[in-house]
């Protein structure tokens, strides 16, 4: 009895897997003359991100904006515009924010240079700490000076003597 | 030295508190134009009252705002009052009516109120492509020369009028004086 209501758990949840992945994408029916030219457009779409839903891209959109901006690019793509001339097209008109991966300019210098900054800096700290200590850690083990020796020298030559004092 | 160092780590702290303090007031779906300082697109369009053809030539000459609305936009109908309110100013406000039905659209001038001086159709949504509108409503301004200075993405209220736009559109004027 245990074990049917288990299974049906998990049918339950695998079809209900199922229907997300396909409520997810959005879809339209484009006509491709070539393969690259789907490919390119498959690719394009996923690159570029919806300006009105902030975290999806122009593929997985539904919404009406990224329905036009996926019309845009097919008829680009059809027209026979080069990837970075469409690239460019949004970007004039929606800024750097659609593009998921930002140029580097001085405003995001820090967003592409920061992290590998971070992990030298880092790197560099702890060299700096590590040696520090190893270097005073070697100088208590140097022993004495040669002045302090003969000082102890004379010390242990005479202690005997003094003792028999 | 020694005393500075152990100070650190406070001032990491305030520094990473004030960052993402200030974050907290950031509205993430604020994106800046790139349009500031470009002229606005060139169009061909109908106007939504009589069909009569509306070009960019038609906009240009004096200051004004260029305000993109929609029926089946929900906030437009909050800020339409308000741009009745500046209209009755004297301020000179275009109409973008965004991927909109005609008929709709008429209507709605005419219950509500017409503040704009003219109304372009853009039914398609081609002239929102050039001016990378992604939700309505949006309100630019341009100068008589029909460059953008200005974007503001949502709904105008008394405030929003008062504090930003007022002040950028009057300047804009003074301009146009000499």
């Amino acid at each position: 009895m245990k074990h049917l209501t288990w299974r049906r758990v998990c049918a339950a949840l695998l079809l209900g897997l199922a229907l997300v992945s396909t409520a997810h994408a959005a879809i339209d029916t484009y006509e491709f003359k070539t393969e690259a030219e789907r490919e390119r457009y498959r690719h394009l779409t996923e690159e570029l991100r919806c300006p009105k839903c902030q975290n999806q891209n122009i593929a997985d959109s539904n919404a009406p904006i990224a329905l036009d901006l996926r019309a845009e690019i097919y008829k680009k793509i059809e027209g026979g515009e080069s990837d970075q001339q469409i690239i460019d097209y949004l970007v004039a008109r929606y800024g750097n924010f659609v593009l998921y991966k930002p140029p580097v300019t001085a405003r995001t210098l820090v967003l592409w240079y920061g992290p590998a900054a971070l992990l030298i800096g880092g790197f560099v700290l702890l060299a700096v700490i590590v040696l520090g200590k190893r270097r005073r850690k070697a100088e208590r083990y140097e022993g004495l000076s040669t002045d302090e020796q003969q000082r102890l020298a004379a010390v242990l030559n005479q202690a005997p003597l003094d003792k028999k004092d | 030295m020694k005393r500075l160092i152990l100070l650190l780590p406070l001032a990491l702290f305030l520094a990473i508190a004030v960052v993402l303090y200030r974050g907290m007031f950031l509205d993430p779906s604020e994106l800046p134009s790139a349009l500031i300082d470009k002229p606005f697109p060139a169009f061909s369009l109908p106007s939504v009252q009589d069909g009569k053809t509306i070009t960019l030539a038609d906009i240009k000459g004096k200051p004004a705002l260029v305000n993109v609305w929609a029926t089946w936009c929900i906030s437009c109908r909050v800020e339409h009052p308000v741009l009745n309110k500046i209209a009755k100013l004297g301020v000179n406000i275009y109409g973008v009516n965004y991927k909109d039905d005609n008929a709709e659209a008429q209507k709605w001038l005419k219950e509500f109120h017409n503040p704009y001086q003219l109304n372009i159709s853009d039914a398609k949504g081609s002239l929102g492509v050039d001016l990378g509108v992604y939700g309505a409503p949006e309100t630019f301004l341009i100068d008589k020369d029909g460059i953008i200075r200005h974007k503001f993405v949502g709904v105008i209220d008394d405030n929003v009028w008062r504090d930003q736009l007022a002040p950028l559109y009057q300047a804009m004027i003074d301009e146009a004086k000499p």
